[in-house]
């Protein structure tokens, strides 16, 4: 099919407008396999507006935006996360009236079904122990309601990793904890890109993205400004300037 | 789960078996009359929380589905004089193809704009069957039941037994989506629907079908009643009094589980008989609203959640 180091996502040209106001402009990026990728920039410069183009709650025009060489852009969300692109979201969207347990079950169901016929038991189990990697197997009965920030967070990634994701995308995981949370939803997101996933992560916290990311692009008013080595990027005068004003 | 099962099916027959003795057995026919409501409004009740309970789909069509289940029946009973049975899946079909209509149509709205979109169709399909002349217009149409087949010895004994038939088709398909990927997808879809989407859950075609199995199992229930009154007219057949009576059957009983709306049916089903008969058919309405009132303020997850509650206090005390 594809080559080994062909690019696993390519954005090219994607322009997303709402009314008059241009929320992104020609942005193109290529993301290889495996890379772990910050996305930074001031608030309201298309972050999360990109990654809804990625991953499909809104609709671009076709072939800007390519997942393993194939062009997703007319596809719905779902038939994407199928696909292997999953997401977690910058304020938390648990399914509030199930059990933390039953929320991974939602993505095993439907995501992991096509393809694999597993029992139901099996797949339990399999809920089981992407929970216990994100250390939240002894919360597995709670409700969704009871978790705290911090678990909650870890719950979109755990639901999120129960698709079985090929790409992750972290908005903001680490919004508003402490910091020796954001240490260890660093940790997972990290212990994550070793297990041969890709990962996008969205994040305002410098710290963090510059000693996760391979390779850091800072967007400011829906444009590229800067990428490449985060030293390079956090280095870059117009970054300087979108961060802290002129 | 198996061994559930196999104690929901026994005690199925054992209800089917109940019914049919009864129908022998009681020779008196307003017990049927009477029964015949109740049953259809379990199914009703049933159907409607399909959507409205699962997928949080409030759908105030219910009178729309219904009406049209009746005139498919007095339709085909005209033309060809089809027997019961032929009725009954006739308006299935039609109540199925309806719900995928809307489904497709609305949908895509969500919250209170598919609730809105409801109303609108049932007062469309209304206005249109009071002009249409052949299936009797405004003034409604009177029908003959045909001689009654064995074994019943009566026609509204048969039709009871009938709609005791569709509520165990309609139980039976509730739990199984309850059960199955179907329910969870509903249910996630229901508390977070983009969230739903992007965990892989295809949230537009499980609302559609929602709607195709609901929408076929309310039309299902309106087909005998053009027999049961031996006369229909658009403005009884699409009352709105349906929408809103199941609405509240459904919420009063509770939707988290699937035997909520039958609870609810009875409840309120069998009070609306009891004070249509002691006191007027008008007072239904006041109580229906008083009782809708109180268990919003008191248990708004309905009796079901209500039990619930009380169950799992007792488990911490």
């Amino acid at each position: 099919m594809t080559p080994p180091d062909a690019p696993l996502l390519q954005i090219s040209g994607l322009t997303k407008r709402f009314g008059g106001f241009t929320a992104l402009d020609n942005v193109s990026v290529d993301i290889k396999p495996g890379e772990r990728f910050g996305l930074i920039g001031p608030n309201g410069s298309g972050k999360t507006t990109l990654i809804n183009c990625i991953s499909g709650a809104f609709r671009t025009e076709a072939r800007t935006v390519l997942f393993r060489g194939e062009d997703i852009t007319q596809l719905p969300a779902h038939v994407r996360t199928r696909r292997g692109i999953a997401r977690s979201f910058q304020i938390p969207r648990p399914f509030r009236s199930m059990t933390v347990v039953e929320n991974l079950m939602v993505a095993l169901d439907f995501a992991a079904a096509a393809g694999d016929f597993t029992s139901a038991a099996h797949r339990h189990e399999t809920a089981m122990s992407i929970l216990s990697g994100m250390g939240l197997a002894s919360k597995a009965d709670a409700s969704a309601t009871t978790l705290s920030q911090v678990e909650l967070r870890k719950m979109e990634l755990a639901r999120a990793m129960a698709t079985r994701p090929k790409l992750l995308i972290s908005d903001e995981a680490m919004a508003g904890l402490s910091s020796s949370e954001v240490d260890e939803v660093l940790d997972l997101l990290m212990s994550l890109a070793e297990h041969d996933i890709t990962v996008i992560m969205i994040e305002h916290i410098m710290q963090a993205v510059m000693r996760f990311s391979q390779r850091v692009m800072c967007l400011d008013a829906g444009k590229i400004i800067a990428i490449g080595a985060p030293n390079e990027v956090m280095a870059n005068q117009r970054v300087q300037e979108a961060y802290l004003g002129t | 789960m198996k061994r559930r099962g196999i104690f929901f099916w026994i005690g199925a027959i054992v209800f089917l078996v109940a019914i049919a003795l009864m129908t022998k057995l009681i020779g008196n026919e307003y017990p049927f009359f009477a029964g015949y409501v109740i049953l259809q409004f379990i199914v009703l009740a049933v159907a409607w929380s399909i959507l409205g309970g699962h997928a949080g789909y409030v759908n105030f069509g219910t009178s729309a589905f219904f009406g049209m289940g009746v005139y498919t029946a007095v339709f085909l009973f005209k033309v060809a004089g089809a027997p019961l049975l032929v009725q009954i899946a006739a308006a299935a079909a039609v109540g199925a193809l309806m719900g995928f209509l809307l489904g497709l149509l609305t949908l895509r709205m969500q919250g209170i704009f598919f609730s809105i979109a409801t109303i609108a169709l049932t007062i469309v399909i209304e206005t249109s069957i009071t002009n249409w002349r052949y299936v009797g217009g405004a003034a409604g149409i009177q029908l003959l039941r045909p001689p009654v087949t064995w074994p019943f010895s009566g026609y509204v004994q048969m039709l009871f037994f009938v709609q005791a038939a569709l509520v165990v088709l309609a139980v039976a398909i509730s739990r199984y989506i309850q059960n199955s990927w179907i329910g969870r997808g509903l249910q996630a879809l229901r508390d977070d629907e983009l969230a739903a989407e992007c965990t892989g859950v295809p949230t537009l075609r499980l609302k559609v079908l929602a709607c195709v199995i609901s929408g076929a199992l309310m039309c299902a229930a309106g087909a005998p009643a053009a027999m049961y009154l031996q006369y229909a007219d658009p403005s009884s057949a699409f009352n709105l009094n349906y929408s809103v009576s199941v609405l509240a059957m459904s919420l009063i009983g509770g939707t988290a589980h699937w035997a909520g709306p039958i609870v609810g049916a009875i409840l309120l089903g069998s009070t609306q008989q009891l004070l249509t008969v002691t006191i007027s058919s008008e007072i239904n309405v006041l109580v229906l609203g008083v009782m809708l009132v109180l268990f919003v303020v008191a248990a708004p997850e309905g009796l079901i959640g209500l039990l619930r509650r009380i169950r799992r206090k007792e488990g911490k005390s």
